[in-house]
């Protein structure tokens, strides 16, 4: 780790990618990431990486599908709208097991939308965007901090599981400033690709030829690639659950599930509630899926917490994988907003009270 | 302790700079810090703010609907946000283009012609930084030398302009010792 630095989120987002040894970058402009690619315009050449800024986001999705399947390490990032038109190719890319990581600096919606922080595209990512029956391992940063950290282990988790990977930030992580600290820098060379890529005979060992698709016409065929898939998202609920539990320790009368810019205002809530005596417990995912269903279940479940309450900025998308979660075992309630008005901590005792 | 400090101008009067520059000093200090702008249509021709938040514990909430202090450089900024500062903070005003005040009785409020002071260094676009000086010296939210070397970073790559801002840094505080509190 070096120096603290102050950085916006966007930048730290593209200098943690340098970092992570990735040196090429496709994107397209939208409010409010547009800072990553103004400050990887000007670093990607430094470092002897590639910004091209694409037509549209349709066609930098494929442009990341094609870099990936030749084998290089490859990043995006947009927001709400651009995600969407992303979608196909994330389909695609999750057929033909290409690994890339996806950067959604979320705004609010449906359409247009407005340009604050939202949490509303959850479905969207976590269920998924595009067709098929893929799944996108997401992670959720709640500071400018771990967003650089999710950066780092982002590369190494989509070449691990060969597919895309979504870092699903709000516009608040995107536009804020913080001080941020670098891990060191990835010594792992991008893993061994010779027996899937598509980067040319000259270098390869196994001298066999391959083929990048998603294309399987013969149902026992397809149906087995989707086994294959469906085996790498059990792996990953398995091995890849994040969460933090927050004043989980001692007993407590309501639990918190939250993410993102939302969770640090719930914990605000937390520790005001605390002053004036009334004990709340959060757990925060840090992957939206995998989803720590256990410990959200182990949680709620504790004897004293009478109710569960999901709090995000959307019209309630979380709510329905905690509801799933927890089993009837407890009242599931929801609050929150939409339109960037991100709900204060004042608002969130009160519904915590009302509640209990 | 936690301080939030809103700053707020029109677009083009350095208001997210000096927000950068306070936030930066703090970092510097070892305190916790998140600095956040506005990006909303309001940058184009209205109201530019940015919020700085420095504390001794990791920050919780970013959004803070009730500062703490308040730096209005014009007349706007301080309609719009003075009812919202906290009971004891600081209200600074750039009496130069505005001429109300807060109204407030519960705050320390300070008015310096910090746009006029700006004139008398040889540029305006100095303002910022003389607010800077004035807030932080009033308010004594950091070490006054850990501004001024965040200024000359800031500054780093027009290092001709440091020396004025040096001044207008001074300028400020000396006008902040000026006015009795209130």
């Amino acid at each position: 780790m070096g120096k603290k630095v102050l950085m916006k989120g966007n930048e730290a987002i593209g200098e943690a990618a340098i970092r992570a040894g990735c040196l090429n970058y496709f994107a397209y402009p939208i409010t409010p990431q547009s800072e990553v690619a103004e400050y990887l315009a000007k670093r990607m050449p430094e470092v002897g990486g590639v910004f091209v800024q694409g037509e549209s986001e349709v066609a930098v999705g494929y442009m990341l599908f094609g870099a990936s399947a030749a084998g290089a390490r490859v990043f995006t990032t947009s927001s709400s709208p651009g995600v969407s038109l992303m979608s196909e190719a994330i389909s695609y890319i999750a057929g033909a097991q290409c690994p890339c990581v996806f950067v959604n600096i979320i705004r609010g919606g449906p359409g247009l939308g407005g340009i604050l922080p939202s949490q509303g595209d959850y479905f969207q990512s976590v269920k998924g965007g595009g067709h098929g029956d893929y799944r996108m391992l997401v992670m959720a940063p709640a500071s400018v901090q771990e967003a650089v950290e999710m950066m780092m282990v982002a590369f190494p988790l989509a070449e691990k599981y060969r597919g895309p990977i979504m870092i699903l930030g709000d516009g608040l992580i995107g536009q804020m400033m913080e001080p941020v600290e670098f891990p060191d820098d990835l010594a792992t060379d991008p893993s061994d690709k010779d027996d899937w890529a598509t980067n040319g005979m000259e270098n390869r060992k196994s001298g066999s030829r391959n083929l990048v698709k998603s294309l399987y016409l013969d149902p026992e065929q397809l149906n087995d690639h989707n086994l294959l898939l469906k085996s790498k998202y059990d792996q990953m609920k398995k091995e890849e659950i994040r969460y933090e539990a927050y004043n989980t320790d001692g007993d407590y009368v309501s639990l918190i599930v939250s993410y993102g810019t939302m969770s640090r205002v719930c914990k605000t809530a937390i520790d005001n509630l605390k002053e004036e005596g009334v004990e709340v417990g959060m757990i925060r995912p840090q992957t939206l899926f995998p989803f720590p269903d256990a410990a959200i279940r182990d949680a709620a479940v504790k004897p004293g917490c009478k109710t569960v309450v999901s709090i995000e900025m959307s019209m309630g998308q979380m709510v329905e994988d905690v509801e799933r979660c927890v089993q009837g075992r407890r009242p599931v309630g929801w609050y929150g907003k939409c339109g960037g008005d991100v709900p204060t901590p004042e608002e969130i005792m009160q519904v915590i009270k009302e509640g209990i | 302790m936690q301080h939030e400090v809103m700053f707020a101008g029109f677009g083009g009067q350095g208001i997210l700079m000096i927000g950068k520059i306070l936030a930066h000093a703090a970092m510097e200090a070892g305190r916790e810090v998140a600095w956040i702008p506005s990006y909303g249509p309001e940058m184009r021709g209205g109201t530019a703010y940015c919020q700085v938040v420095v504390s001794d514990r990791p920050i919780g909430s970013p959004i803070i609907k009730s500062p703490r202090h308040l730096v209005a450089m014009n007349r706007p900024s301080l309609e719009k946000f003075a009812n919202a500062v906290k009971p004891g903070g600081v209200i600074l005003i750039n009496s130069s283009l505005c001429p109300d005040r807060s109204g407030r009785t519960d705050v320390d409020e300070l008015a310096a012609p910090v746009t006029d002071l700006a004139k008398e260094l040889g540029s305006v676009r100095a303002a910022n930084i003389v607010a800077l000086g004035a807030f932080v010296a009033r308010s004594g939210i950091v070490d006054f030398e850990l501004i001024r070397e965040a200024v000359k970073e800031e500054f780093a790559q027009k290092a001709k302009l440091i020396p004025l801002e040096m001044k207008a840094l001074d300028a400020g505080r000396a006008e902040a010792g000026k006015k009795q509190r209130t």
